[in-house]
């Protein structure tokens, strides 16, 4: 079938049908991000910060409410969710997983949103700066900032990488998807770099995450050709369906193609050995970009991977099976042991976010609706707690500047017990210890692992090993903020907004909730565990 | 199913071979005669050393008129399909592209509002 297709064009154009209630959503996140970029054109300088804080919250919360609503009234009986099929001739499908987290990349852009805006006082968002070559507080900053230089830009950038992860995981063609992972990624290549204190660590990271970035697009890219050469088709049903008929003079294509995707999808999540660039980017890029990013960019990648691998590729799981439980188990195997030698809290909660990308790719593994469940449900867990985390690192300071290394945070509990005691509960969560999101997710992601034979058996016991060696580590942060001397008092929690407040908060009650009641969320994200074909 | 990844290897090994060939050959074949204007790192443009003129800083402002350029570089690339088959596309084509354009003009209007189409 392959060769028939490979020459036919469309004879006549019909243009795709529209389904503008499911396109919604990201269709209000983009405008608004447009619409961001005319606020930075015409509005005042004095006020463009305020316009920039309101055009981002208010759409953020319109594509939720849109998307809820719209989630509602396509829910028909016990089917739930998945009433909503493709829409723009497939290109996008609008489902279960894609509905659920659309859902929760919003809820973590409007927490990331709130955390990002924190001005602690100044003129403008405070972790960006208005002009790249001045130190902060400088002469040269301020005749910057008088010269129109200003901060205000993250919003429409932060709105644009949104509006991407939101179609990510909704993509029904590999094009689709690439369009996607640009969307979502360009922007974050910027904002990687626009930190305003340690500028250079900042811009170094920007550099880093965009060349390899771009390798790894590449690869994604390749891996799409060959996949079209396979099936004459880039629609992900069109390549199950080719699969299902093998025998062209193309087959040698497959392997490879679905491969080379794989690498492009399995680097934005930071997988083993697709991960070297995580750390650096974490630790370089302003405190509130790094949380959002490793919230939002996780669960819109492994939308996509899920996509990619349930829809597109599932019959040939012999193929690809094999490599990604390799990939899965060195994931979690390097993340876990190499957080135990970090020193800095960005660097270890970047690992630590290495190993939860291999938890949950063990729960991809299991290859069944249980799994995609349990995925769904870790990624809403560990990125309301990451967002939350990485709002309170970027509160813990000396004389203005972040203090990330961890002998900077000894004796911390005694000084500040309130922030000490929710980054010390949100790091027993990211262990998975009982009474925290981070227990319900591991269990949603290996119970059905256990469930799907030998493989994912040996995968559980690994992960269960490596939560081990984790536990460790974030016990040993607890120890330093609890129970060690501390070297001095320079170091000192700055007083937030009430816009990082209700960050830190909402992350922490989330993540209170979705351990000690989880069920609800379980059942949504069991009910749109569906994907339609 | 391997053997259709033999033509694949064949073609990678001549892809190698031609490459070491054609860079080997020129090595021992080609004429060394070297000149001053040669042994230059770029053949026009800023000499990088010892010092720009101005401190080191090599003046980047051409960047924004390139990126200017490409924006409306894509946007005729896509203009000149849809007029070729306007007449089969209708309102929705024109819509959307009418969209497009308004898009376009968005970044336009930000790059000229934000003084990006000055030169200094």
């Amino acid at each position: 079938m392959s060769t028939a297709v490979l020459g036919a064009a469309p004879a006549v154009f019909t243009p795709a049908t529209l389904d503008y209630v499911a396109l919604l959503p990201v269709l209000i996140v983009l405008g608004a991000a447009v619409v961001g970029v005319l606020v930075e054109a015409f509005v005042p300088r004095t006020s463009r910060y305020a316009a920039q804080v309101w055009v981002t919250l208010l759409s953020l919360v319109a594509a939720l409410l849109a998307l809820v609503l719209g989630a509602v009234n396509h829910q028909v009986g016990t089917a739930g969710l998945s009433q909503v099929g493709g829409t723009v001739k497939g290109s996008v499908v609008v489902d279960g997983p894609t509905l659920f987290l659309q859902g929760t990349i919003l809820v973590f852009a409007l927490l990331g949103a709130l955390s990002l805006s924190e001005r602690l006082g100044g003129v403008g968002a405070d972790a960006f700066t208005p002009m790249g070559s001045s130190t902060p507080g400088s002469p040269q900053e301020a005749q910057a900032v008088k010269a129109g230089a200003m901060t205000a830009e993250v919003f429409p950038l932060f709105l644009f990488s949104v509006s991407g992860m939101m179609l990510f995981p909704a993509a029904g063609d590999l094009l689709t998807m690439f369009v996607a992972l640009e969307v979502l990624s360009l922007p974050l290549y910027l904002l990687s770099g626009l930190a305003r204190r340690r500028r250079l660590l900042s811009q170094e990271a920007s550099l880093k995450y965009f060349l390899l970035g771009a390798f790894s697009s590449a690869f994604f890219l390749f891996g799409t050709a060959l996949l079209y050469g396979f099936a004459g088709s880039v629609y992900l049903p069109d390549i199950a369906t080719a699969i299902g008929a093998r025998g062209s003079a193309f087959d040698g294509l497959l392997v490879p193609g679905v491969l080379m995707v794989l690498i492009g999808l399995l680097f934005k999540v930071g997988a083993v050995p697709f991960h070297m660039w995580t750390p650096d980017v974490y630790q370089g890029a302003p405190t509130p970009v790094t949380g959002f990013m490793a919230a939002g960019t996780k669960a819109a990648a492994f939308g996509a991977i899920l996509r990619f691998l349930y829809v597109g590729v599932d019959q040939a799981q012999w193929d690809w099976r094999p490599a990604l439980i390799v990939i899965a188990a060195l994931t979690m195997i390097v993340g876990a042991v190499l957080s135990v030698t970090q020193t800095d809290v960005k660097r270890l909660l970047a690992y630590s976010s290495i190993a939860h990308a291999g938890f949950i790719l063990v729960g991809v593994l299991s290859l069944s609706r249980e799994g995609v469940s349990g995925t769904l449900f870790y990624l809403a867990a560990y990125g309301l707690a990451t967002i939350a985390a990485f709002a309170i690192v970027g509160l813990v300071r000396e004389g203005g500047s972040e203090a990330t290394h961890l002998s900077q945070w000894t004796g911390l509990g005694k000084r500040h017990p309130w922030t000490a005691g929710i980054f010390a509960f949100l790091l027993l969560a990211f262990a998975g210890i009982p009474l925290t999101s981070g227990f319900t997710a591991k269990f949603a992601v290996f119970k059905p692992a256990l469930e799907s034979g030998t493989a994912g058996v040996v995968l559980v016991v690994l992960g269960l090993l490596c939560s081990a060696i984790t536990v460790f580590v974030y016990v040993r942060v607890i120890v330093l903020m609890y129970f060690t001397d501390s070297s001095g008092d320079a170091v000192a929690v700055v007083e937030p907004s009430a816009f990082t407040t209700v960050t830190i908060a909402a992350g922490s009650l989330f993540t209170l909730v979705l351990g000690v009641a989880p069920a609800s969320v379980l059942m949504l994200a069991e009910r749109a565990s569906q994907f339609i074909r | 199913m391997t053997d259709s990844y033999v033509p694949l290897l064949f073609l990678l090994g001549l892809g190698g071979a031609f490459a070491l060939v054609s860079v080997g050959l020129s090595l021992v074949v080609g004429p060394k005669r070297y000149n001053r204007a040669k042994m230059e790192a770029y053949e026009c443009g800023i000499q990088p050393t010892p010092h720009a003129a101005g401190g080191g800083r090599v003046p980047i402002k051409y960047y924004l008129t390139a990126m200017l350029f490409i924006i409306f570089d894509i946007e005729s690339v896509f203009l000149y399909p849809f007029a070729v088959a306007f007449n089969s596309l209708g309102l929705f084509a024109l819509v959307e592209m009418v969209l497009f354009i308004v898009t376009v003009f968005v970044a336009y209007a930000y790059v000229w509002r934000r003084g990006g189409l000055e030169w200094d």
